[in-house]
This record gives structure tokens, sequence and C-alpha cells, in this order.
């Protein structure tokens, strides 16, 4: 069956296997475990690249139980494919908070996992799996090992951010987090050029959400200006649930909609969008931490061919000529996109693969066109330059010699998957082309 | 408060019935076959706010144990509101056309099944004078397709059932609806392409619910099942039998 993920490059030739219970699954790996495999979890498919691609996936979508939750810590335990949104739709109300959320609501307890995503929060909170108290890995040889921080703690960290290469995650335990109300006060800041909104970025440093948008094509002395958008929980105890969007795009947009001049207009329009920076703007948390959730199917915008997220980031010394270099290659290319988000991340974590690292983040969206991966070969060597690495959940090219350089735990993480035997059996797409 | 029956619960349109009830501290009764799962799903459908929940084995081809599993049902809710019976399986239509044993089996369970616990639910409303049962069947019932009609005449079976049922009980003030979903993105279906006609179970669950609270009769799942099902239904034989559907 054809099967992609969310930037719908590239398409795999795969077949799926949605088992319903643990024995069920662990049947399917031993079914595979005669000859090397290529199989992969796979949750709600929202890695844009070939991260969750292979010959065999197992999905985890009937996996999808909450297990226990205890009231007073907010500990949660659930099974590996519940969604974040299910998660919220019955804790919001409630006033629990998941402690990080990446950009939407639909991914699996899993596959934020295994991407070790992180939100607009990572500043001050971390990623993902640093609320993880505790998991349940299905490993290669059919044994189910439980991890945590302090247990079995080298697999724990190889399989927080670890991209599904270490085993199945069958279950994990999170830390929600109590909030005064579920909506946000947003403020926003307009930033003439980078250096502004970078120094925006490190001025707020102590807000709790902080993102900025940026407009990618903008050059000279405008280069990289920004709006920068701040926010906080609202202290009114009202607690709203995410909303199901009304918006869907229905079908394909043609490609060439999208061109440096619809791209140039789009982002200068954007951008002179008024803004008050005295003002704190009440939004409710779906439209705040989720505003493209709203639009079912937005990826098809980008057109048949897809499209590439390019997200990096840049070690916080050489942030800024990093990030400028990155603008001013692809700008010059003509390469832009709608959403080019720059992040200010906190530090690094024990996790071997986890992307985020003291500094700043960009990420950019390109559609597809085959003119594309030269000017990503050229980014991938600012980046290497400059100390930054690619984040893997949105990685569909980069090459091996780019993520070993970058990524300096990966040889542990190959040596971990030799000795459990999981290097013969959980292959994506991704892990092959990376060498792991 | 209202009590809930629910049999094939692990089927993924029961979860998500069962989930909406439970947001609604409904007290629930699961009958499934894998009790394990029955378990996992009790623990779930608790933290989601149900007001009880209780379950029970049940193999539905097991007729001679339906009566008795559907007393311990009542015994623990006292009396059920609604019924929906959600089981099913989705045959190898290639070996029940050459195989007369394997759509027997199919039958039993998507169509002979449902009649023998139906007619106790149906005797048990009726006494009561009150309820609602609501079943899952399908758009496949509406017309037989050579690549599905083992499963299309087991479950067309089922709906022209419930529209003599459903007047037999309407004196009585019980209701019956009947469920059709579409396609529906479940682990039964998971080995099959999905395109834009495909649903999740969330939406079924949604239209089945709906369709108890308006009272409707016939739920086309979601609506525009409808329309597209006129329209197959409309195509003369000679036409049809030459279609590769």
């Amino acid at each position: 069956m054809r099967l992609y993920s969310w930037g719908r490059y590239p398409v795999s030739d795969s077949q799926p296997h949605a088992p319903r219970t643990p024995a069920a699954m662990a049947a399917l790996l031993r079914h595979q475990a005669s000859a090397p495999a290529s199989l992969i979890a796979r949750g709600l498919g929202r890695s844009y690249g070939d991260s969750a691609l292979a010959a065999e996936v197992i999905q985890t979508q009937a996996f999808d139980h909450l297990l226990r939750f205890d009231e007073s810590s907010g500990q949660l335990r659930c099974a590996a494919g519940v969604s974040l949104d299910q998660v919220l739709q019955v804790f919001l109300p409630r006033g629990w908070m998941l402690p990080v959320v990446p950009g939407t609501r639909f991914v699996s307890v899993g596959g934020a996992i295994a991407s070790d995503v992180h939100g607009k929060n990572h500043h001050v909170a971390g990623t993902f799996g640093e609320h993880v108290t505790r998991l349940t890995l299905l490993q290669a040889s059919g044994e189910v090992v439980e991890c945590a921080p302090d247990q079995h703690s080298d697999l724990f960290n190889a399989t927080c951010g670890g991209m599904g290469l270490t085993g199945i995650i069958l279950d994990a335990t999170l830390r929600l987090q109590r909030v005064p109300g579920s909506a946000i006060l947003q403020q926003s800041l307009r930033s003439a050029n980078l250096e502004e909104v970078v120094a925006q970025f490190e001025e707020h440093a102590s807000a709790t959400y902080s993102v900025a948008w940026l407009d990618c094509l903008a050059r000279g002395s405008a280069l990289g200006r920004a709006l920068l958008y701040l926010g906080e929980h609202a202290q009114d105890g009202r607690y709203l649930a995410p909303r199901p969007g009304r918006l869907s795009v229905p079908f394909d947009a043609p490609a060439f909609l999208l061109n440096r001049f619809s791209m140039r207009a789009f982002n200068a329009l954007y951008y002179a969008r008024r803004v008050d920076p005295q003002a704190r703007q009440r939004l409710e948390a779906d439209s705040y931490f989720f505003p493209l959730d709203g639009i079912a199917h937005w990826n098809r915008l980008y057109g048949k061919r897809g499209f590439l997220q390019y997200q990096c980031v840049i070690p916080q010394d050489a942030a800024l000529p990093g990030i400028r270099r990155v603008l001013q290659t692809s700008g010059a290319a003509g390469k832009g996109s709608f959403l080019s988000v720059l992040k200010k991340f906190g530090p690094g974590n024990a996790h071997w693969l986890s992307f985020p690292l003291a500094g700043y983040t960009l990420a950019l969206d390109f559609k597809f066109e085959p003119s594309l991966l030269p000017l990503l070969d050229e980014l991938d060597r600012i980046v290497l330059d400059h100390g930054g690495r690619l984040y893997l959940a949105k990685d569909a090219r980069m090459s091996a010699q780019t993520f070993q350089r970058s990524y300096p735990r990966w040889e542990d993480m190959r040596a971990l998957r030799l000795a459990s035997g999981a290097d013969r059996l959980f292959n994506s797409l991704q892990s092959q082309r990376l060498g792991l | 408060m209202k009590n809930i029956l629910i049999i094939g619960a692990n089927s993924a349109i029961a979860k998500a019935v069962a989930r909406a009830c439970a947001e609604e501290h409904a007290r629930l009764f699961l009958l499934a076959r894998d009790s394990a799962l029955l378990a996992v799903q009790k623990q779930d459908l608790e933290i989601r706010g149900a007001a009880a929940v209780d379950y029970a084995p049940l193999d539905v081809t097991h007729f001679s144990l339906h009566e008795a599993v559907l007393e311990q049902a009542l015994d623990t809710l006292g009396s059920i509101d609604l019924a929906v019976i959600c089981h099913g399986s989705l045959p190898d239509q290639a070996r029940c056309a050459e195989h007369f044993d394997a759509a027997l089996e199919q039958f039993n369970i998507n169509a002979l099944s449902t009649i023998s616990l139906l007619t106790l639910l149906g005797n048990h409303m009726s006494a009561r004078k009150q309820g609602c049962i609501a079943v899952v069947t399908s758009v496949a019932g509406d017309r037989g397709r050579p690549s599905n009609y083992v499963y299309g005449a087991a479950k067309g079976m089922v709906s022209q059932y419930l529209q003599g049922l459903r007047g037999r009980l309407f004196p009585h003030g019980v209701h019956v609806v009947d469920v059709r979903p579409g396609f529906v993105d479940t682990p039964m279906t998971a080995h099959l392409r999905k395109g834009p006609l495909w649903s999740s179970p969330e939406r079924i669950a949604q239209c089945l619910l709906e369709g108890v609270r308006q009272r409707r009769h016939t739920v086309y799942a979601p609506g525009y099942w409808r329309l597209i099902m006129a329209v197959v239904r409309a195509i003369p034989d000679a036409l049809f039998k030459r279609l590769p559907l």
C-alpha cells in the first residue's frame, strides 16, 4: 500500500499491520525475526518525512487506552497510541494540561516520545520526553522492558528521541501539569530584523511560551523581520477542551500557486498586520497551540508532490550568524514558505538523539521540487559549520554524514541497536538512510 | 443516569461509542470475546468519567450462552436504556464464495448471532416498555456486490430484521435504530487503502448517538452515504452486474 507521512514526501510501498493486543504485536515481531527486516512503529503519521515509513509498519491506533490517572499528582499512564488530542479532551476541562505540546495535537504519545517533541515552552520546560517518568518498551527479542530515567536509563535515553529504533513503545507515564486556566494571554511584538527578534527573545526568556513567525523572504536590513508571540496562561479558572476544526483543504492545491511572488506577497502582508505590543489577546488553547489543526489536511496546500520542512537548530553562540546565512541562502534561491518559525531553545537533555540544544531553531516549509534538494544540501553545510543539526521528525533527505557529524551519540545508538537485535528488525527508511 | 449495554465492545466503533457515553457518566456493561481487552477498556472508561463499567466475555457465535450473559448484564445494570450491537467480521469473500462452511461462519457472526441477541433484547425491552436498540449494520447490506456479497447479505439480513422488529416494538415504546456506516478506518480495514470517503470510528459513533437521541430509524454514517447508496440501488441489474464493484 502507498504510504506517506505529513510532508507527503517520500512515498513508500508499505504493508501496514494494526494489531489489537500486545500479544498480536509481539507475534508480528516473531514473524519478522527470521530475516533482517524493515519494520517500524507508526502512530498518527504526523512526522514529516520517512521516519515512520518502512516495508512493514505497525500501527498503534488500537493501543489508545488511558490506563491510570492519579488525581493528586497528575501522573497519567496511557497506551502509546493515545493522541495528545485525547489527553487534552479528557483532562484539560479538569484543569490539567500536557507539560509540552508540539504544533499539532494529532500526534500519538508514542510518537511524541520517539521524536522527543518540543513546544513553545522549550526554553523553560524542555522536551516531551523530559516529562515522561516511565515507559514500557517491546524489544526486538519480544521482551517487554520497563524503563525510566533511573531504570534501564540507557534504554530510556535511547528511546526518548529514538525514532522508534529501540523497539515499540507500548505505554508511558506522563506528568500532567495543573494550569490556572486553559486560555492563553498573548502578547505580540514586531521586530525590524533578525537581530531585533533575537534580542526580544533574550529579553523575554522567562515568558512561559514564546515563538516567532518570520518573514523568510525579507532581504537586506529587513532580513529576518518577525512577529514574536509571547504567551501566559489565563488565570481565570476556565477550561475549554480543543474544539474540532471547521475548515478543511478538500484536494491538492495546484502547486504553481505557491511561487516566489505569492510567497513574498503573503509574507509581506502577514508582517504588516496590526500589532499592539501593549495588548494582551485572549486565545483559547486550541487556537494558540494548534492554529493549523483548525484546517484539516493543510499539507495539501503544497500540492500533490508534497513538501519538506527544514528545521535546524544552531547553538547560542553561533545562532545569529548561522540563522542569517540560512535565511540569506534560501531567500537568494527564491524559495520560501508561508510559515517560517523561529524559537529560542533551552538546554538540551540526556536523550541520545533528541534534537533541541541551547540556541535557536528555525523551521522552513518548502514545496517539493527537484531543484530544492541541492539548496537543502547547501543549508546543511551552513548548519554544520555553525555547530547545529536537523530535526529527525521532519527530515526526509539529510545524508548519513550530516547526521553522524551532528548527533554525537549516534554511535551509542548504533551499538545499543546491535546489542538488542533492534538493528535486524526496527529499520525505517530514515534509519537506513542515516546508517543507524 | 443511563445504563448502556455494548455488544462487540472491542470493535473500534463500539470503543468510540463507549467513550462518548463515559463522558456523560453513563453506566456501562461491555460484552466481547477478549476479556483482557475489556479489562483495559474498563480502566480507560472509568478515567474518562463512566459512572461504572462492568464486562463479561462473550463469543457471539455461542448462541446458547446469549440468554445467560444478558441476564448477567441485566443483574448488573438493573435495566437497559440503550443496547448497542457492534460486533462483526469482514470475511474473505473469495473463500466464502467457494466454501459454504466459511460463508456459514460469517453468517453466524454477522447475522444470526445478532438476531439471537435482538430476540432476547426485544423481549426484555418490550416487557419494560422502554429502551432503545442501535445496531451497526453496513451500507454493504443495501445491495450485493461481487467483491463483498457474503458480508453484504449478512448485514442486509440484519437490516431487514430490524425493520420488522422496529414495528413490533413500537407499540411498546421501544425504539430501534439501524446504523449503516460506509468505509471506516479501523483495525478491521487496516489493510485497505484509504480515500476521501473514509471516516473515523469516532465520526460513526457520533452519528450513532445522534441517531439514538433523535430517534432516527435508518442512519447512514456519515449522512452522505444515503445519497451514494440511493444511486447504487438505482442502477439497473443489467448494468450493475457488469460493474467491477
